[in-house]
C-alpha cells in the first residue's frame, strides 16, 4: 500500500510549538499542572513538547511523568500481552491540573486505561488530553481530545506512524 | 511480548533463562505498583483463583493471597484440614469440584512431591506450585534470586552457600536450579546426615563446615530445621546444631568481607540464625517477604495471559 505523508519535519515542529502555545493559554506557568506522557509513545511527544514549553517560558520546573496502562488494559488474555514498562512520576498528581499525552488517538481505549490508572495515583483537579493525531470517526468510547496537532480521516486497514528524530532520524508522521 | 514458555509453574527445573528474566522484569514493575498509594491494578478482574493448602503455611499463603488481590482476581481459599480431604475425597475430585465452580488457577501447596505436575496433567486449570512436599518451591527461590539480584546485581559469578536442612527442603531444590540458571555458584552446607547423597551431581559444592562455607560466600540462604518432616534423627541435639550451624554476629564479624544473610522464614530464632543476625543491616529478610509480593503478581500475571 501506498505511504502518505501527513507531516514533514518543517510541519512537524510547527505543530508541536503550536500546541505548546495552545498549553500556554490554559496552564499560564504551569506552576499547579504536570504533563504525564503515556508509555511507550506518547513519552515522546511529552518530552517533545515539555522540552519546548521549558525554553519558551524559561522554565525548569514543569512536571513531566510517564504513565504505564499495560495492566489496565481491557484487552488482558484477547490479544498478546504488551511488555510493561516504566511509570515514573516523582510529584503528586493530587489537585494538579493534568495533561495526558499520547501521540495518535485511535479508539480510544488506552485513553480510558491512562485515565483510570493516572486516578490510581491520586486526584487531580483536571485532566486533559493532547493528542499529536487524532483519527476522526473511529472512536469505540466517548473519548475527545482537548488540544490535537492533526485530525486525519482514516479506514480501519491504515495505519498512522509517527517517527522521532531520537529513534527513527527524523520527525515524521505517515499514513501506511 | 514473548509469553512464558510453560502454561504452568511446577519447578524452576521447567523454565528458561528467558522466563525467569520476564517474570524479573514484569516483578520490578508490580513492585513499583505495590508502591503506591492505591496498590492495586485491574488485570486479572475476570479471572478466579483457587488457593489449595493441603499444608500448613503462613507467609507463602498471604503472598499469594494479597498477589492475586494486588491484581483484581476472584479468589477461593482452601485448607485440607477444614475440607472434605479428611472425608476421604481424592486430589482430582476435590480440585475439579473447585474447577466447576469456574475458576481459571490453582495454587497448590501439598505434602508430596510431585502433586503439582501430577494435578497439571489431569486437570483443566492453570498450576502454580507452591511447594511440593521436598521437591520444589518455585516463587521462592525466584523471589530470592530477585531480591539478591536487587543487592548484588546480576547474579553471574555470585557465589550463594544454601546452609542447614537440604534434605527435607524443596526451597534448597528450587533456589540451586534457578540461580544456576542465572549463572551462580551454589554450595550447600549442613550436617552430612542432611545433605541428599547426589546433590554434587547437581554441579554444587558440598561443604559440611559453616565457617568455609561463609568464608567462601557472597550470599547465605538460611535455612530452618525441618523438625516436621524428619521421622528419625539426624543429629544428636538442637543445641549441638546450634554450635555447628548456628549462624551469629560473631561469626559474620569474623569473616574477610560482610554476605548478605538471607532466609525464606520460618525463622527459629536462635536456631539456625540469632535475632542479632536476623535484624542486622546484612538481613535482606523482609526484602525477600516484600518481593514476593511483586514476584508472584508477576508469575500469575503472566501465566493468566
Amino acid at each position: 500500500m501506498q505511504k502518505r505523508l501527513l507531516l514533514n519535519s518543517v510541519n512537524f515542529d510547527i505543530t508541536i510549538k503550536r500546541l505548546c502555545y495552545q498549553l500556554i493559554e490554559n496552564h499560564d506557568d504551569f506552576a499547579n499542572s504536570a504533563l504525564i506522557g503515556l508509555q511507550p509513545r506518547g513519552v515522546f511527544v511529552a518530552s517533545r513538547i515539555h522540552h519546548h514549553l521549558s525554553s519558551i517560558l524559561n522554565i525548569k520546573t514543569i512536571h513531566l511523568g510517564h504513565l504505564d496502562i499495560t495492566f489496565y488494559r481491557d484487552d488482558f488474555r484477547r490479544r498478546e500481552i504488551v511488555a510493561p514498562s516504566e511509570t515514573k512520576i516523582d510529584f503528586e498528581v493530587e489537585n494538579k491540573k493534568v495533561v495526558l499525552i499520547d501521540d495518535v488517538l485511535y479508539t480510544g481505549r488506552t485513553i480510558r486505561a491512562g485515565m483510570d490508572a493516572l486516578l490510581d495515583l491520586g486526584r487531580p483537579q483536571k485532566v486533559e488530553l493532547l493528542t499529536l493525531i487524532d483519527r476522526r470517526y473511529s472512536r469505540h468510547l466517548p473519548i475527545a481530545p482537548d488540544y490535537t496537532g492533526l485530525q486525519v480521516d482514516t479506514i480501519a486497514s491504515e495505519k498512522v506512524k509517527v517517527q522521532w528524530k531520537e529513534t527513527d532520524g527524523e520527525d515524521s508522521v505517515w499514513l501506511i | 511480548m514473548s509469553l512464558l514458555s510453560t502454561p504452568h509453574l511446577i519447578g524452576i527445573k521447567e523454565l528458561s533463562r528467558a522466563d525467569i528474566d520476564l517474570i524479573f522484569s514484569t516483578a520490578e514493575n508490580f513492585k513499583e505498583v505495590i508502591n503506591r498509594t492505591i496498590k492495586k491494578v485491574p488485570s486479572l478482574r475476570d479471572i478466579t483463583i483457587a488457593n489449595l493448602f493441603f499444608e500448613n503455611s503462613t507467609r507463602t499463603r498471604l503472598s499469594f493471597e494479597l498477589a492475586e488481590k494486588r491484581l483484581s482476581a476472584d479468589i477461593i481459599n482452601f485448607s485440607a484440614s477444614s475440607s472434605s480431604v479428611s472425608k476421604g475425597e481424592t486430589l482430582i475430585d476435590t480440585v475439579n469440584n473447585i474447577l466447576a465452580m469456574k475458576t481459571d488457577m490453582v495454587v497448590m501447596r501439598h505434602p508430596n512431591a510431585g502433586a503439582a505436575l501430577f494435578l497439571s496433567k489431569h486437570v483443566k486449570a492453570k498450576i502454580v506450585n507452591a511447594g511440593d512436599g521436598a521437591h520444589e518451591h518455585p516463587t521462592q527461590a525466584l523471589l530470592d534470586a530477585f531480591s539478591i539480584r536487587e543487592k548484588v546485581g546480576d547474579l553471574a559469578g555470585k557465589k550463594v552457600a544454601i546452609i542447614g536442612d537440604i534434605l527435607h527442603s524443596r526451597v534448597a531444590l528450587s533456589n540451586i536450579f534457578c540461580l544456576q540458571k542465572l549463572g551462580a555458584e551454589v554450595m550447600v552446607c549442613g550436617p552430612a546426615t542432611l545433605i541428599p547423597k547426589y546433590v554434587a551431581s547437581l554441579g554444587v559444592k558440598v561443604e559440611t563446615d559453616l565457617r568455609k562455607a561463609l568464608e567462601w560466600c557472597d550470599v547465605a540462604n538460611m535455612l530452618r530445621i525441618q523438625l516436621e518432616r524428619q521421622d528419625i534423627r539426624y543429629f544428636p541435639s538442637i543445641r549441638e546444631y546450634i554450635m555447628q550451624y548456628g549462624l551469629t554476629k560473631e561469626i559474620l564479624n569474623s569473616l574477610s568481607k560482610e554476605i548478605i544473610v538471607m532466609h525464606p522464614g520460618p525463622i527459629n530464632r536462635g536456631v539456625e540464625i540469632t535475632s542479632e543476625v536476623a535484624d542486622s543491616s546484612q538481613s535482606i529478610i523482609l526484602e525477600q517477604v516484600e518481593n514476593g509480593v511483586a514476584i508472584r503478581m508477576a508469575v500469575i500475571y503472566l501465566l493468566a495471559s
